[in-house]
């Protein structure tokens, strides 16, 4: 990093860097591109797909043969606006098509079809949450606003080798969301938390996969830093190929903390196009504004106007989810989960939704029971069982619809009714939904063949069990006289390890009661 | 004969990633220069309140549904490539 | 009687149906006497002999096996070098596409193939329709068979030339601002630019986008309805594609006698109206008024402005659809390039021809920075003025007469400044702007012998009743008739 000068590092507060000379405040604004998940593509009916052989998801229109001609696919038009209408835009009633002219060899007809000055969304905003004083307490939510959401299409892919370049046109034409951020970001962590929330939203939408290591998501950042109390922005910088989130995080801060030590060392910064490197946390300069291009924008002739009425809005607004932060302050307020439980609930729709399934068949003042055999139990086996399953939700999306967490919510709920009616014991109980998971059995059966309900019998047994326990602790016998009643807790365990942990307790406690009260 | 002193060739010739002889440079400018001078009388035209058009008849919402069908086998994709590999086009080294 | 080869598809087709020819003799013929000329006008950029008497081999089986397809079974039709057949060539007469093989079928080749015509040979035009004489193909140029020395019109000079030298029995072509009305009129042929919308564009090379249109050359107006009623209609595929229902074209013309209400565009009988064909049209007219059509003159205000919005919208739309062309994926790639952006400039510079390349720049700079609102955007402005023109015209009357060209065919190599040859447009840009249809037939002969057209302008999607009038126009008159001496010298 010789070349960027000295960079040390400075501890990053939430949205301010303090240094030697001055205080400075960063802005960001992002430009996230998000593929549209649809079966065909954007401009032309062959399908979308990935990790296929190279050049099998091609046709005249993909190949920008000679002749070929565009024609818009329903589905991407009905996931922008689902989109839209989920982060808050104004739909405009009326958008058109333009093109976008640049040559490059990914780019088969060397126009992109874009929407230049009527995008189909505009404003609207991303709620995120910033990380909170500690892992259980809830942390500042912000809500960023957007500048704007246009459909487009995306690119082939260029495989570079040692002499020369192969080109894979599979991807071209894939629908491609690109939502942009005012610049109203001003860290690395609230980078972060808006690309979850982003993504979170996308997943929850349907919408997209949102799956970055296949594309699905890409982002580039415009930086530029400023001192506290300026309001003028900045020499912006982009940052490219962001290609995780962490990378997004980490590129931002490194590229945060190069600008400021620019402008410490007397520096300007350069306005131009950077690429950072996650891998070494480096960034270098791509190009500078000079080679800057002229697109050329103008209404493509080939394509008819979108517009949109309430009719369809209305469809589509039938067919939105709530989002994950609504579902948080819904699942706090309604089921009383503490923030931990729900935080672990709300980010996978289909986990969110078969919590609320279990806590249905339970009753609600058993969610928490509910939330925690998820949070622990279910989670941790899945996590044995396919350790992609638990994170489907936020990487895959929603694939496995059925079956994914193998054990149907009502038997969940009638494992918790169990345990609460003291017919099997926690321990047991746990035993029992391992093998749940497993089997897909339920709860009641396995205890049964496997002899795990607690013995409801042999009264006279128990009773002796319970005079055994009171006769051996005489300080505990002489704190429950003298009115502790919690002293009454020291005989059951000698009771339970005679009964081999299958008493029931309840049975236990009234059994002791009638002991000691007769004693 | 006229030359249009705002039509900057190169550049242009540039965007459109032509490479130009200087003798068609030259011919180039001259001729468009005069298409260019025809073509100033549009200034003349009041357009005040028009609306532009980009389709003789317009008609919106035009698409189909969702549905994939096949597509050209890669074999008749690529037939008319100039140069290809493991079923890909290949092109010189694209840096960047 | 004439040869086959100058028959006309109501005639072969009852010939074919009533078994007294077969389509492999009607191929035969059109082949042979495509072989006679060839040398003197060069329609074609490539013919696929054994192809096409295969194909009309199927259509003599189909025909037997009482499997008949449809209006142009067994017909022998050529396709201007922009439309698309599979595992044919196509090359839009450009260097660029020297050795290009289509992988797929236009919607009208689908069409015509579904009506049992029989495709053969690409026929020449301008490079990538760009011109007005065809001189402009990178092969070779055509020659007008009325007179070898002079052009046959453009862009779709092939088709017409072919058509009126008998090397096919109707032809297909494009036209973007005249690129069929006035070969045809060059050629003493028909020439029908349908509608903006009415036939898809899913398959032609793109020229204009918003502007282009297949459209039929044929030797009657008969013909011409018969071959626009086997490819007009809605195609999925072209999103400006319009959903109309068509008639029966070729009923149609017998259908209503008129009279009808003409209009005479007084701005289209001024300055740089030949004197011949300037009385030629006025005799059209009389003959109008002699059917006891009302006319009456209209006026077409922006008309002055049709040129200069022609050539910034066209060019524009080239400049942005002609980016394909970049050696990449398909066409010429330039050998030796450094790297791909020399590739690019390399492979465009050696596979465009200089008319290409003009109007690539020009198109460049009117939607370049800072230019757009002044060219392109003012362009579209004027466009609706011009528009609203012809449909305020139409509120007067049921179509419009002009000349298709102010002047007749002329020699080759006479036109070599751009400006001067983008005049020759005059009459027919209008019609591409406003998205009408247009028509071109032949209204007599200059003393010289060369061809005069007729343009009749419709409303759009009425080309039921502009077939009609011109039908009754052609009905009366026997220009269709003539052939070159070519004829009796091939
Ligand atoms: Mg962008
Ligand atoms: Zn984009």
């Amino acid at each position: 990093m010789a070349s960027n000068g000295m960079v040390r590092d400075y501890p990053l507060l939430a949205t301010r860097y303090s240094l030697l000379s001055m205080n400075y405040e960063a802005v960001i604004g992002l430009e996230v591109h998000v593929q549209v998940k649809t079966r065909s593509k954007i401009f032309t009916r062959v399908a979308t797909g990935y990790g296929l052989e190279p050049n099998t998801l091609t046709d005249p229109v993909v190949l920008a043969l000679p002749g070929a001609l565009p024609v818009m696919n329903r589905a991407a038009l009905d996931a922008i606006i689902k989109a839209g209408l989920l982060l808050g835009c104004r739909i405009a009633p009326v958008c058109k098509w333009d093109r976008k002219n640049y040559f490059y060899p990914d780019s088969p007809k060397n126009y992109q079809i874009s929407q230049y000055d009527q995008p189909l969304c505009l404003g609207g905003e991303v709620e995120i949450e910033l990380p909170g004083p500690a892992r259980n307490l809830m942390g500042e939510h912000k809500r960023i606003p957007l500048t704007r959401i246009h459909l487009e299409e995306d690119v082939g892919k260029l495989n570079h080798g040692a002499a020369d370049s192969l080109i894979d046109y599979n991807r071209a034409g894939t629908p491609l969301m690109e939502i942009v951020s005012e610049p109203a970001l001003h860290s690395a962590e609230e980078a972060f938390a808006y690309l979850t929330s982003l993504r979170a939203t996308m997943i929850y939408g349907g919408i997209s996969d949102c799956d970055m290591e296949k594309g699905q998501l890409r982002c580039d950042a415009n930086i530029s830093v400023r001192p506290v109390g300026e309001s003028k922005l900045g020499t912006k910088v982009e940052l490219k190929n962001l290609n995780s989130i962490s990378f997004v995080r980490d590129g931002i801060a490194h590229e945060i903390k190069r600008q400021i030590a620019v402008l410490e060392r007397g520096g300007t910064i350069v306005q131009e196009t950077r690429d950072y490197d996650g891998m070494t946390g480096t960034s270098q300069s791509l190009r500078t504004k000079e080679e800057a291009h002229d697109y050329r924008y103008f209404p493509d002739p080939d394509l008819m106007p979108v517009v949109v009425d309430e009719e369809w809005k209305n469809r589509i607004r039938a067919g939105c989810p709530e989002l994950p932060f609504d579902k948080q302050r819904r699942f706090i307020a309604q089921y009383r989960l503490p923030y931990t439980l729900t935080s672990v609930l709300v980010w996978d729709r289909e986990l969110a939704d078969y919590f609320e399934a279990a806590v249905k068949a339970a009753g609600e003042d058993r969610a928490q029971s509910v939330g925690n055999w998820i949070a622990n139990d279910l989670l941790r086996e899945l996590g044995k069982a396919a350790p992609a399953a638990v994170s489907a939700g936020a990487e895959g999306g929603l694939s496995d619809p059925h079956g994914r967490f193998r054990i149907p919510p009502a038997q969940l709920a009638e494992l918790v009714r169990l345990v609460e009616a003291g017919t099997v014991l926690m321990n047991a109980a746990k035993e029992i939904f391992v093998e749940m998971f497993a089997t897909g059995e339920a709860p009641g059966v396995i205890a049964d063949r496997r002899g795990l309900k607690v013995a409801a019998g042999d009264a006279g047994e128990l009773e002796q069990w319970c005079r055994d326990a009171i006769a051996g602790n005489a300080k505990a016998l002489a704190e429950f006289k003298a009115g502790k009643d919690s002293a009454i807790n020291a005989f059951k365990g000698p009771v339970m390890k005679a009964a081999k942990g299958r008493a029931n307790p309840k049975l236990v406690d009234e059994t002791l009661r009638r002991l000691l009260a007769g004693n | 004969m006229s030359r249009n002193p705002d039509l900057n060739i190169d550049h242009v010739a540039r965007l459109a990633r032509l490479a130009l002889t200087p003798e068609e440079k030259a011919t180039f400018a001259q001729q468009l220069g005069d298409v260019l001078h025809h073509i100033e009388q549009l200034a003349k035209v009041d357009v005040s309140g028009v609306e532009p058009s980009a389709h003789a008849f317009a008609v919106n919402n035009v698409w189909q549904e969702d549905v994939a069908r096949p597509g050209l086998p890669v074999e008749q994709a690529l037939h008319n490539a100039p140069a290809q590999r493991d079923h890909m086009i290949v092109v010189p080294k694209v840096v960047e | 009687m004439a040869g086959l080869f100058y028959q006309t598809i109501a005639r072969l087709s009852a010939d074919l149906a009533a078994k007294k020819l077969s389509a492999v003799e009607l191929t035969q013929a059109v082949i042979a006497r495509a072989k006679a000329v060839e040398p003197r006008i060069r329609a074609f950029n490539s013919f696929d002999e054994s192809d096409a008497l295969a194909q009309a081999a199927e259509s003599d089986a189909r025909r037997a096996a009482g499997r008949s397809r449809g209006s142009l079974e067994g017909i022998p039709i050529g396709l201007k070098d922009v439309i698309a057949v599979q595992n044919q060539p196509l090359t839009a007469s450009s260097r660029m596409l020297a050795n290009f093989v289509s992988p797929y079928d236009a919607t009208v080749t689908t069409r015509l193939k579904a009506a049992g015509a029989i495709l053969f040979g690409r026929l020449n035009c301008d490079e990538f329709a760009m011109g007005s004489s065809t001189e402009n193909s990178a092969f070779h140029p055509t020659a007008n068979p009325w007179d070898v020395t002079r052009v046959p019109g453009g862009s779709s000079g092939g088709s017409a030339a072919a058509l009126a030298a008998g090397e096919a029995i109707a032809t297909l072509g494009s036209d973007t601002g005249g690129s069929i009305r006035q070969p045809a009129a060059f050629c003493g042929v028909v020439g029908l630019k349908p509608t903006y919308g009415l036939v898809s564009r899913y398959g032609l090379i793109a020229f204009a986008s918003s502007l282009d249109q297949i459209g039929p050359f044929a030797r009657t107006v008969g013909d011409a309805a018969v071959l626009l009623g086997a490819i007009a209609g809605h195609d999925e595929r072209d999103s400006t594609s319009y959903r109309v229902e068509i008639p029966d074209y070729a009923a149609a013309l017998e259908g209503r006698r008129g009279p009808w209400k003409l209009g005479i565009p007084k701005e289209y009988f001024g300055a740089g109206l030949d004197p011949e064909i300037g009385a030629a049209v006025e005799r059209a007219i009389d003959f109008y008024r002699g059917l006891g059509c009302e006319v009456r003159e209209v006026s077409l205000p922006h008309t002055q402005y049709c040129l200069d919005t022609y050539y910034i919208i066209a060019t524009a739309e080239a400049s942005s659809n002609l980016a394909r062309y970049d050696g990449i994926r398909y066409g010429h790639r330039a050998s030796g390039a450094k790297d791909v952006v020399d590739l690019y400039f390399q492979s465009r510079a050696e596979g465009f021809g200089a008319e290409v390349k003009r109007r690539i720049i020009l198109g460049t700079y009117v939607l370049s920075s800072g230019y757009y609102d002044a060219y392109y955007l003012r362009a579209q402005k004027v466009r609706t003025l011009i528009r609203r023109d012809f449909l305020a015209a139409y509120q007067q009357v049921d179509a419009l007469i002009t000349p298709t060209s102010p002047i007749p065919a002329f020699k080759l190599g006479e036109k070599s400044d751009p400006l001067a040859m983008y005049l020759c447009d005059v009459y027919t840009i209008g019609v591409n702007l406003a998205g009408l249809p247009g028509i071109s037939v032949p209204c007599g002969f200059t003393a010289a012998g060369l061809p005069i057209g007729l343009q009749l302008i419709g409303q759009p999607f009425q080309e039921a009743q502009l077939l009609a009038i011109a039908h009754a126009y052609e009905r009366e008159h026997e220009w269709s008739q003539r052939h070159p001496a070519l004829a009796s010298s091939g």
